[in-house]
């Protein structure tokens, strides 16, 4: 039995394509799925206010808010779900939660 | 012919699976099993082989740690019984669906209610559609070859499916009878260390038991069924091979004095001994009788059937379980449903028999064959119940 | 601002930076289990192997063919996830022993939500700590059997509405209070037994990194936020997992060896329950008697809490 690629399949996948015993051997490719879709309202950060602590990188649930080149935490809104968290954590203020416009 | 000793089997049982080098032993005592998880402790805790022995608080932690063992890369025995067989019931057809080669030694025994300690075939049944390659053992020598076996078929990348053989309890696993054990060395040839398919390690990761939404369901449960059909082409393969090597020769169906018979018994696990003696004495006497033993339920071996009871104007099938409110006793319904379709098929008597660990003795084989003769269609009914 | 607080500003520095847990997950907005989970992930590791029992991490991160973990990971079933976590724990011992797998030692974590640690895998866990396996045991405890619609647990606490234990016209919500399964741990004798939560989350890595560090068993519980199933709003979810531990519902300790001690140092008068429970649906039925009810239990459980901190010795202590 060998392991196939998950490139070569297309989903639905069929009976004879499925990986034995439904495992899954691409870690952490739940990624292709963007949850950014989900959200009703987008962080928007001010980077005059921010001051790089990183408070709202540890307590993003989706872990999608990540250092950029220059320190600042940006959140990635390909999966960020808009909980709001970050913005009601920070506590310079310096995230904003704007409703997201189609 | 090697040196033969004398052993109970289920002591025997537990001395075949030191052999095969296994890694983890998770086991839950109950009767009659018992035997055969003191002596895995005994062997385990006097160091003869190098194997962890996990002694769970319940069967349904057994089979659960048996599947964590297995996924982690360990070849895992485990045995049970009857009530315990039912508790470990929600994680058999998981362990079958995520394709981990456990291989478990069942004793089978009645299950409640009300309690019954002794042998039937009653708790296997209800475990028929779990996707686990099932066998039955006839004597204290198929426990020790069967089980050895066991563990090259379900690795095999061609099967990876969990196997369970049954043992009749107390009839079988406490008996004690002249048996040869194969060396050690004639073990590691057969059976060389697993090399699992994948393994839960951090050198690659991989998620293990995933759900599915209703749009792949139906997808896997193909798999799984296809999975276990095509394991028997593997399941005779490695009989063979073991019949080159120790010259004892296993197949689906067995056959005794079978050729050109008129009726047929057909039995499984030890009466079929019993049986046997029932069938040469019924020659002596002129009778057209022959006997068809069943070793390999499932995946059920129907094209040997069919060839085997081919000819025949009768097959009574003896069931030592039933299906209350069906059709039956489980064997024989399975058989006829597949009989059913031929244009030339055998009159099948069903005789719900040694329930509970009744005792059936030749003089009831040879009764319940005079019986069947004399019927005139497809039937099941109990035998020897006091009206 | 807190000394806590403070000290939380330079916590982005101190916790790994790798993410073990990827998005794309489908967790709630503002989910403080997920978060939880990402946090005790980082903690661990590579070298771990994850037993999970299902449940909300189970479910929203393993829809095939997909997943979120990138550690190895297995789920069987619902209340096993100790015993697999046993069988995997016993399996890489005798592999790493007879030289089959590296000789570099791996973890064996088992992850369950409240149900599959307190009610129905209550029974594979004590067997599990019982036999002494090296296993850590994380207990995700967000108050109800959340995956299958917020019915309740023996983890729901006192007067919380859930669909199986409503706030109706006779009974009004939950009638017990929670099951102290740290208690259970440490009556079982395992060596290091903590509390914890994400939102103080260098004292949820410290803790994590300790019950690994233990050659035994090990038990982690973590309190975690639930917006859906407390039918709050999905932005307090911190703030609520500091309340909780302000107003004393939900103390931080850790028993190592028998020594009681907090972790977090309960200021001489606590905030009162109330602040807590005003931000909840589940508690919205409460009346001010009903309020005064549960203020009460909670006074009491942390009598019951301090007097062994303050009283209690350690089992090898003299």
């Amino acid at each position: 039995m060998k392991k196939k690629k998950a490139a070569s399949k297309k989903w639905p996948e069929k009976w004879q394509e499925i990986n034995p015993g439904c495992m899954v051997f691409l870690p952490g490719n739940a990624a292709a799925y963007k949850t950014g879709s989900w959200k009703a309202q987008k962080p928007i950060l001010d980077k005059q206010k921010c001051i790089k602590c990183g408070l709202c990188y540890i307590f993003c649930p989706e872990g999608c808010i990540q250092e950029d080149k220059e320190g600042y935490f940006i959140a990635d809104l390909d999966y960020c779900k808009g909980c709001g968290i970050c913005a009601h954590e920070c506590w310079p203020e310096a995230i904003a939660m704007e409703e997201e416009v189609e | 012919m090697g040196k033969r000793i004398g052993m109970e089997v289920g002591i025997a049982a537990a001395e075949a699976v030191a052999l095969c080098n296994i890694d983890v032993a998770a086991v839950y005592p109950i009767t009659p099993q018992s035997h055969i998880a003191e002596h895995m402790a005994d062997i385990i805790h006097d160091g003869r082989i190098d194997a962890e022995f996990i002694t769970v608080e319940s069967e349904h932690s057994s089979i659960s740690a048996c599947a964590g063992a297995s996924a982690a890369g360990a070849r895992v025995y485990t045995a049970t019984s009857s009530q315990g067989l039912m508790l470990m019931h929600e994680i058999l057809p998981i362990v079958s669906a995520m394709r981990l080669p456990v291989v478990m030694g069942n004793a089978n025994r009645a299950i409640s209610g009300p309690l019954n300690i002794w042998n039937d075939h009653t708790d296997i049944m209800p475990q028929r559609d779990s996707g686990w390659i099932c066998m039955f053992a006839e004597n204290g020598q198929e426990v020790i070859d069967m089980t050895i076996q066991s563990f090259k078929i379900a690795e095999h990348p061609d099967v990876m499916l969990p196997i369970v053989l049954n043992i009749d309890g107390f009839q079988l696993t406490h008996m004690i009878e002249p048996l040869e054990f194969p060396s050690q060395a004639q073990v590691n040839k057969f059976l060389p260390p697993r090399k699992p398919f994948v393994a839960l390690h951090p050198d690659n990761p991989i998620s293990m038991g995933c759900f599915n939404m209703p749009d792949i369901f139906a997808e896997s449960m193909k798999v799984k069924e296809t999975a276990l059909r095509n394991s028997k082409k593997t399941i005779m393969k490695i009989w063979k091979e073991w019949g080159k090597m120790f010259g004892r020769h296993y197949k689906p169906v067995e056959t005794y004095k079978a050729k050109g018979a008129k009726t047929l018994i057909l039995t499984m696990g030890s009466m079929g001994e019993t049986a046997s003696v029932a069938v040469d004495e019924m020659r002596k006497k002129g009778a057209s009788v022959g006997l068809v033993k069943m070793r390999l339920w499932r995946p059920l071996p129907i094209e040997e059937l069919r060839a085997t009871i081919k000819g025949a104007k009768t097959l009574i099938v003896m069931d030592r379980a039933i299906s209350f409110g069906g059709a039956g006793g489980p064997v024989a319904t399975d058989i006829k449903s597949y009989l059913y379709q031929d244009m030339s098929r055998p009159k099948v008597v069903n005789y719900i028999m040694g329930l509970g660990g009744r005792d059936v003795a030749v003089d009831d084989f040879i009764a319940m064959t005079e019986k069947a003769t004399k019927k005139k269609e497809d039937t099941f009914e109990f035998y020897g119940v006091r009206e | 601002m807190t000394l806590v607080q403070n000290f939380e500003i330079f916590a982005p520095k101190l916790i790994d930076r790798k993410e073990y847990f990827s998005p794309g997950h489908r967790a709630c907005q503002g989910c403080g289990e997920v978060l939880a989970l990402r946090i005790i992930l980082k903690a661990l590791g590579d070298d771990v192997v994850i037993s999970n029992a299902t449940g909300c991490m189970e479910i929203i991160s393993t829809a095939y063919p997909q997943t979120a973990w990138e550690v190895p990971y297995i789920h069987v079933a619902f209340e096993n996830a100790a015993a697999v976590g046993s069988g995997v724990e016993a399996a890489l011992k005798a592999l790493r022993r007879k030289g089959r797998i590296p000789d570099r030692y791996v973890k064996s974590v088992a992850i369950a939500g409240d149900g599959g640690t307190a009610d129905i895998g209550l029974q594979a866990l004590s067997g599990a700590m019982e036999r002494g396996h090296d296993l850590m045991f994380v207990c995700l405890d967000n108050e109800a059997y959340m995956n299958t619609g917020i019915q309740r647990s023996s983890e729901t606490p006192f007067m919380a509405a859930t669909t199986t234990s409503p706030a109706g016209k006779e009974i009004k919500g939950q009638r017990t209070g929670k099951k102290n399964v740290p208690e259970i741990m440490v009556a079982h004798g395992v060596p290091y037994v903590a509390t914890a939560c994400p939102s103080y989350p260098i004292d949820l890595v410290n803790k994590v990194k300790k019950a690994k560090a233990v050659k035994g068993p090990s038990y982690l519980h973590v309190f975690s936020m639930c917006p859906t199933g407390w039918r709050c709003a999905s932005e307090i979810t911190i703030k609520l997992g500091k309340l909780v531990v302000e107003t004393g519902v939900f103390p931080l300790y850790e028993v190592e060896n028998g020594k009681y001690r907090l972790t977090m140092e309960m200021p001489k008068k606590l905030r009162p329950v109330e602040d807590y429970l005003k931000h909840q649906g589940r508690f919205r039925h409460l009346s001010d008697d009903d309020i005064k009810m549960v203020q009460k239990k909670v006074d009491y459980e942390i009598k019951k809490l301090m007097d062994k901190v303050n009283g209690l010795k350690g089992w090898d202590e003299k």
